[in-house]
């Protein structure tokens, strides 16, 4: 097999909550919001990353590219370790390392022409590149995220939603990354605009030959673009597996329940499926349960999952679970 | 028999600085009893400004126009008192946000016990009895020791079953949720889902759901009304409208959809971008993303009509093959 491009090696982000506690003597408390994940990602895959709110999916591809410090574990990017990067480190890095976020306008300065926003990247990263150079590839990248390139001078608010996500695909792509971690990046768009971007994400990948991190909540989306999906609860990875073998046979209770919650656009198999519906809410993630965090809500709970916390173990050589009830 | 609710040829309009923005255009349907429908757009299709405009809660430079008859009275031009005692009373509605549709600085049982002190003279004891029973009924637990506790002290799923409660406190008989579980996650969006579907069978609610996820149409909804541009695109069954789409729009919708097991390799997608409602084409407002528009649907907006008994359509193209 060949080697991993980026692995991730019990990471953890905390942060320290209640700052302005009431007494001085009170502890300040932490708020693990990623809690000892690894996995690896190999060149040219999409990995889908999926949980519901709160499960520290973005906190993850935060601290993989920096923007966030973590308190312990590795990060390491073909063998080179990215925690202890400086700022300068990180300069010469970002070229390799993108980001698409999740609300399209919040995320491109008002004050900027949108040939400015598309530059910026190649211009702090790479000021070796001439201006004529800059012009072209702007004007090359922006075709290829389908804008016209006689839009070149225009504000972000004269563009959609749709429009605007394009323009930072454009951003994240002028510096040809090897990968691009995408932080919900359809979430606030229309149904019909979701699948142009997703489309044009997944042609592009091929064309460019990237590799992926796609994060959302929404599983049918993440399964379409995705090769293998991981499925975080409360900072853990509960499973991560092949997408075609996690939506087929899900071995996690949690995934479990996560899938049959999705409701399928079809009025017969809608009404006839049976929806496995959690107990209770989310527990607080300043103190979550002892062992598996997901035990105060599974159907198949017992005494032991309490205990310790479960290791992520590999079933096959395929899928990992971190269960104790899954058999192997 | 009557209708509970019947609307037909609803406009609304807005004067803006930019000019008139005609965001629904000719909407009809009607609701009987215990009945629910989804209405389903893409955002600024209208929907919300739909239901805005029947429950009189639209912004002051609103315009309506045609008509609304809950149970045979007009709704649309009804004085603000008399339809005080319907809202709330007869129709109460819940929003897509639980915390900003909550009051931050009362108790929910003062929010709950307000809408009953209000429309059925209870006293507040009797009041807070009442509104117990209604938590426990949208299964609060330890809803006796959480109704004296503040809406940022209950998670959104739990905000989102607060909000439901206060709905149905006055057991109306039209309920209009607008986008209740799109801030929610998939398994709290099923929770919720599962709780409305109880509800509705229990105290015979009607439900007009308005939403842009086609999927709690399909697990809820009796009826399906597609809305683009501010008009009715296709208006039928849920099961004529999903196993036999019509519109152009509707089968792009569907089609754009990624299904969980699914096996396509890319999406099919509507090119282009939804209108602009200061600036609709004329002609049929989805003529410039239709795969099957010709000439006539640029000149002119075509009119619903019937494909088979309650399933019709505003397509050219289906009308001239009928």
């Amino acid at each position: 097999m060949n080697q991993p491009l980026l692995k991730v090696d019990n990471l953890q982000v905390r942060f320290t909550v209640n700052r302005n506690r009431r007494w001085p003597w009170e502890a300040p408390q932490t708020l693990k919001a990623v809690d000892g994940v690894s996995f690896e990602l190999y060149p040219g895959e999409t990995l889908g990353v999926v949980g519901e709110s709160g499960c520290g999916k973005s906190t993850l591809a935060r601290a993989i590219l920096g923007l966030l410090p973590a308190q312990g574990g590795q990060v390491s990017w073909l063998g080179e370790d990215l925690l202890g990067l400086d700022r300068r480190g990180w300069k010469n890095k970002r070229r390799e390392l993108q980001i698409i976020f999740q609300d399209p306008l919040a995320s491109l300065n008002p004050r900027m022409t949108i040939g400015e926003i598309i530059a910026e990247p190649l211009r702090s990263l790479r000021p070796d590149v001439p201006r004529e150079e800059v012009k072209r590839k702007v004007r090359e990248t922006m075709q290829l995220v389908g804008l016209l390139p006689n839009q070149i001078n225009r504000y972000p608010h004269e563009f959609s939603g749709g429009q605007c996500q394009r323009i930072g695909i454009a951003r994240a792509l002028i510096v040809d990354p090897k990968l691009i971690v995408c932080d919900e990046p359809v979430s606030a768009l229309d149904v019909s605009i979701q699948a142009q971007i997703v489309n044009l994400l997944k042609d592009l990948q091929s064309r460019l030959d990237l590799t992926l991190i796609f994060i959302a909540h929404d599983l049918s989306i993440v399964e379409h673009i995705s090769d293998r999906v991981m499925v975080m609860y409360l900072g853990h990875v509960m499973e991560l597996a092949p997408k075609r073998r996690l939506y087929r046979e899900p071995r996690h209770p949690y995934t479990q329940a996560l899938l049959s919650a999705v409701p399928i656009p079809d009025p017969e198999l809608e009404r006839n499926k049976t929806i496995q519906l959690l107990p209770g809410d989310l527990p607080s993630p300043i103190n979550p349960p002892s062992g598996c965090v997901f035990r105060t809500r599974c159907p198949r709970a017992i005494e032991a999952c309490a205990g310790e916390v479960p290791a992520l173990r590999a079933i096959d050589d395929e899928i990992r679970v971190a269960c104790i009830r899954v058999e192997q | 028999m009557m209708s509970l609710l019947s609307v037909k040829d609803l406009t609304v309009s807005f004067d803006t600085h930019d000019g008139i923005v005609r965001a629904v255009n000719g909407l009809g349907f009607t609701l009987e009893q215990g009945k629910s429908i989804g209405i389903v757009g893409e955002s600024g299709s209208g929907k919300s400004q739909t239901m805005l405009a029947l429950m009189g809660l639209l912004s002051r430079n609103g315009h309506t126009g045609g008509t609304a008859a809950f149970k045979g009275r007009s709704l649309l031009d009804m004085p603000p008192a008399e339809l005080n005692r319907i809202r709330g009373n007869d129709i109460s509605m819940i929003f897509q946000d639980p915390m900003t549709s909550l009051n931050p600085y009362m108790t929910v049982a003062r929010q709950l016990g307000e809408v009953l002190t209000l429309h059925k003279d209870m006293s507040r004891s009797e009041a807070k009895r009442a509104s117990i029973d209604m938590l426990d009924a949208v299964k609060i637990p330890e809803a006796r020791k959480r109704i004296d506790m503040y809406p940022h002290e209950f998670s959104g799923g739990m905000r989102q079953r607060v909000m439901i409660a206060m709905a149905l406190l006055c057991r109306p008989e039209l309920l209009i949720a607008d986008e209740p579980t799109t801030a929610l996650d998939v398994t709290v969006q099923a929770q919720i889902l599962q709780l409305l579907k109880e509800l509705q069978r229990e105290f015979n609610t009607a439900i007009i759901m308005i939403t842009h996820d086609l999927g709690v149409v399909a697990g809820l909804c009796d009826e399906v009304l597609v809305m683009y541009g501010g008009r009715t695109m296709e208006y039928g069954s849920v099961h004529q409208v999903f196993h036999n789409p019509q519109h152009p729009y509707t089968t792009g919708l569907l089609a754009a959809l990624p299904r969980v097991g699914g096996e396509e390799d890319s999406l099919r997608t509507i090119p282009g971008n939804p209108p602009n409602m200061l600036n609709l084409p004329s002609g049929c407002p989805f003529n410039e993303r239709c795969p099957e528009s010709s000439e006539r649907c640029f000149s002119d907006v075509p009119l619903l009509h019937g494909i088979e008994a309650g399933h019709t359509v505003a397509c050219h193209k289906r009308e001239e093959a009928v």
